[in-house]
């Protein structure tokens, strides 16, 4: 894929010089400290992950269109659910936004150079192909059956390659620590005169309450799986109960992570929706300081929640209570966020360009997540809910809807910058449209079997065969988004080749990266010093909507 | 953001930077953050210990005292004295004396050598009184000793006073708990250790060699930070599993 890349450039009649085409060895990639570079080499990693992650989901769902299953034992069920989770969440929506677009963006949002550390970044990638490897080898090794969840006492005493697959999962977590520390400099130390932390886009704002999270939460999670492995290689316990230990602990030491994890997947997603709402809807962004702020609140309350995952983990009711109100209020910093890109698309003029589409559906999908999320934090409806389908559809809606719909926003919107060239609108916006329908007939009729008492991470339902209706078609559903996620994949590859050059600005964007910095751009970022004079996102409705037309007209070759 | 400096002589400015200010501000800032991650790294650990010994006091109580607090003692010692020294070095880094700083950094690498010395004696004691947590323990089961051992405070001066001594009962299974979290909590201390005596000599080599990379206070100020961590999970450890109260 790298050596695809590199190609383009030097064909082009009046070569100019950019981070692609400055050098085209393998090396240069391999050694680069270029953030625009590594965050090419992370597209390229995380799209690998998330492909083989796919292959896993695809599995699940064919084997649960029959009530007595077709394809898998019930161990290489385990393990399949397993892969699908593990791959997914480390190994995609945890780095995906940040790694990708972000190390590309924050650099040149903010006006500097590169990183603060350069190298520290290519150390991260590293070490997550390094983590990446080690779970790919557990598979490889027989696989993993203790889900992505590594719950105690069952991933102690499993007998198959959990060890090697948490240290990859180590690894990987340190990987990303590494990217946090390296945008929290970054964002501190190296913005341009005049960029104050008012006039940052709500992109760096996300980006940096997400680094603060990852910062406080994955050194613990990466403890206690450090715990599992030393239970399962020495023998020590410090969760066996035979030992005095709990395993309750683990759960709640787990979820004190995964709950913020949530939130290093979905605010990178917050952030990459104000760009493109307030992009194609002309209008200053609505409430600024509240986004901003909203982001940090979540970050914050967003450690407070975790046993919102345990109520019936032998957690007291009083317990239950508090984290259930807790919970209930980090919807409200949810809230204002939407409520702020609605206000802003009103009496904006809204284009419904591709990554506007994605970021549409974002809204929708979230809005579904998140309302179903509270039936959860209330103690009582969790009680029937938990553990069933309804919670495997809660979080797809905010993972799959929230993260990688906002994901794919992002690539589509900011891929001209990336690479110098159009896409095909037409193909991208049925893309967007696809993907929308697929994951809705994929997810929707999870809520209502989950909601009838299916369990998750069971195979088999012959004591009910009427589900299997809804089984079907949920399978169905999944091979549209299948085929959605596969669109993107062929015509982003092939605009690489074919794609028409674009200019600086193809959106008649405001920002930095769009307004100071060609497309691609060069590795300096920007071919003079950077004094910001201006206030973020100011746009002016009336003006920008003509000029916009006409650039929209040039991109799409002559429709609209 | 400062105006660039001259490109005068001095410690090298990264293509990145604007200015040496910038260069050194975010190299401290990055060092903090990581510290931050260190904290909430070792802090899920005490809390883990926290919670297990509010819970099993008494076991907690009487595991410990197979530990021996003057070997403890000497390591905090030995630690709080390189602590000393990474200072000075940084102090000396910032003044320009290269070789006060050498000696300071030769210090701190031999109090870090020393304290695993110390250590590895303690873990070849535990060894031999089969107090590894896994299936050789064997606490509590060897006879004639049942936690004989007279101390001032906890005997002496009770009797003294003329305080009801409690009874404790000691369960293996939780003294097995105990030394799983020592030997975690020390061994993964241990190994900051020795990741602190890579990077101190990493820095020597490089101040010896007059590298353009050192031209500046600010790596061994770095490394100085590290080290200060290192030695402040210790000050904790020290009390919290050689000197537990009754
Ligand atoms: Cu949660």
């Amino acid at each position: 894929m790298s050596a695809t890349l590199i190609e383009q450039g030097t064909q082009e009649p009046g070569f100019k010089r950019n981070y692609l085409n400055t050098d085209h060895t393998i090396k240069s990639w391999l050694l680069t400290v270029d953030h625009k570079r590594i965050g090419v080499l992370y597209l390229i990693a995380v799209t690998f992950f998330f492909f083989l992650g796919s292959i896993a989901a695809a599995m699940i769902r064919y084997e649960l269109t029959s009530p007595h299953g077709i394809l898998l034992s019930s161990e290489v069920y385990n393990k399949t659910f397993s892969a699908h989770g593990i791959l997914m969440v480390f190994q995609f929506l945890v780095v995906a936004i940040p790694a990708v677009l972000g190390n590309f963006l924050l650099p040149i949002m903010i006006g500097a150079r590169d990183m603060a550390f350069p190298r520290l970044n290519l150390l991260s990638w590293y070490m997550f192909m390094v983590g990446g490897s080690l779970i790919l080898l557990s598979f490889a090794m027989g696989g993993v059956d203790a889900g992505w969840t590594f719950y105690v006492p069952l991933s102690t005493i499993s007998q198959t390659q959990i060890s090697i697959c948490l240290v990859g999962i180590f690894i990987t977590g340190f990987s990303s620590i590494f990217t946090a520390v390296n945008f929290i400099a970054t964002i501190h130390k190296m913005r341009a005169p005049g960029m104050t932390w008012f006039r940052l886009p709500l992109y760096v704002w996300s980006h940096y309450s997400t680094a603060l999270v990852i910062l406080l939460g994955t050194p613990v999670v990466a403890i206690t799986l450090f715990l599992v492995v030393v239970e399962r290689t020495f023998g020590f316990g410090v969760f066996s109960a035979e030992l005095g230990g709990d395993p309750v602990l683990f759960q709640h030491l787990f979820w004190f992570y995964s709950h913020p994890a949530v939130y290093i997947m979905i605010l990178p997603a917050f952030g990459v929706i104000s760009e493109i709402i307030t992009c194609f809807s002309r209008r200053p962004i609505f409430g600024y300081k509240f986004i901003a702020f909203s982001s940090l609140a979540i970050a914050f309350l967003g450690f407070l929640v975790w046993g919102h995952h345990m109520f019936i983990s032998s957690q007291s009711v009083f317990q239950g209570v508090i984290f259930s109100l807790i919970s209930f209020i980090l919807a409200v910093p949810s809230a204002i966020k939407v409520f702020n890109w609605t206000a802003t698309m009103y009496k904006g003029s809204v284009h419904f360009s591709t990554p506007m589409l994605y970021a549409l559906g974002f809204l929708g999908l979230f809005i579904i997540g998140g309302l179903t999320g509270l039936f959860l934090a209330s103690l009582d409806t969790d009680v029937h809910l938990t553990g069933t389908y309804f919670i495997v559809a809660h979080f797809h809606y905010v993972m799959v809807g929230g993260t990688i719909l906002a994901y794919l926003g992002g690539i589509h919107f900011w891929w001209p910058k990336m690479f110098g060239r159009t896409y095909s609108e037409t193909w991208g916006r049925l893309s967007a449209i696809v993907i929308f329908a697929g994951f809705n007939i994929t997810f929707f009729p999870q809520f209502m079997v989950g909601y009838l008492g299916m369990p998750r991470r069971y195979h088999y339902y012959y004591t009910e065969p009427s589900w299997q209706f809804y089984h079907i078609l949920s399978t169905a559903g999944s091979t549209v988004l299948g085929v959605g996620f596969l669109m993107p994949a062929i015509y982003l590859t092939y605009s690489l080749f074919k794609g028409k050059p674009c200019g600086p600005n193809p959106w008649g964007a405001k920002g930095l990266e769009w307004e100071h910095c060609d497309s691609p751009p060069i590795t300096e970022n920007f071919a003079e010093p950077i004094l910001v004079m201006d206030n973020v996102y100011n746009y002016d409705p009336a003006a920008d909507s003509a000029k916009y037309e006409n650039e929209e007209v040039d991109m799409l070759g002559g429709r609209s | 953001m400062a105006h660039a400096h001259p490109a005068h002589e001095g410690p090298e400015v990264y293509f990145q930077y604007e200015s040496l200010d910038q260069q050194q501000e975010s190299y401290t800032l990055g060092m903090w953050a990581f510290l931050v991650t260190e904290v909430m790294f070792f802090g899920a650990l005490f809390l883990i210990y926290t919670l297990y010994r509010m819970k099993f006091h008494e076991d907690f109580f009487l595991a410990h005292e197979q530990l021996n607090w003057k070997m403890g003692g000497l390591n905090t010692v030995i630690l709080l004295t390189s602590s000393m020294t990474v200072a000075l070095a940084v102090h000396f880094a910032q003044k320009g004396k290269k070789a006060a700083q050498l000696t300071c950094l030769g210090v701190t690498l031999l109090c870090a050598f020393g304290f695993l010395v110390v250590k590895t004696w303690e873990y070849g004691a535990k060894g031999d009184h089969h107090l590894y947590p896994n299936w050789t323990f064997s606490y509590g089961h060897e006879e004639g000793k049942e936690h004989k051992v007279k101390s001032f405070w906890d005997d002496t001066l009770p009797q003294a006073l003329h305080i009801e001594k409690k009874e404790m009962h000691g369960n293996p299974e939780r003294a097995k708990l105990f030394f799983s979290i020592y030997f975690t909590l020390t061994g993964l201390h241990g190994l900051h250790v020795v990741i602190g005596i890579i990077a101190i000599t990493s820095l020597m080599i490089l101040i010896w060699r007059n590298s353009s990379l050192i031209t500046d206070y600010v790596p061994t100020e770095l490394v100085g930070l590290y080290w200060h961590f290192v030695d402040l999970v210790w000050i904790f450890l020290y009390p919290l599993l050689y000197l537990i109260p009754r």
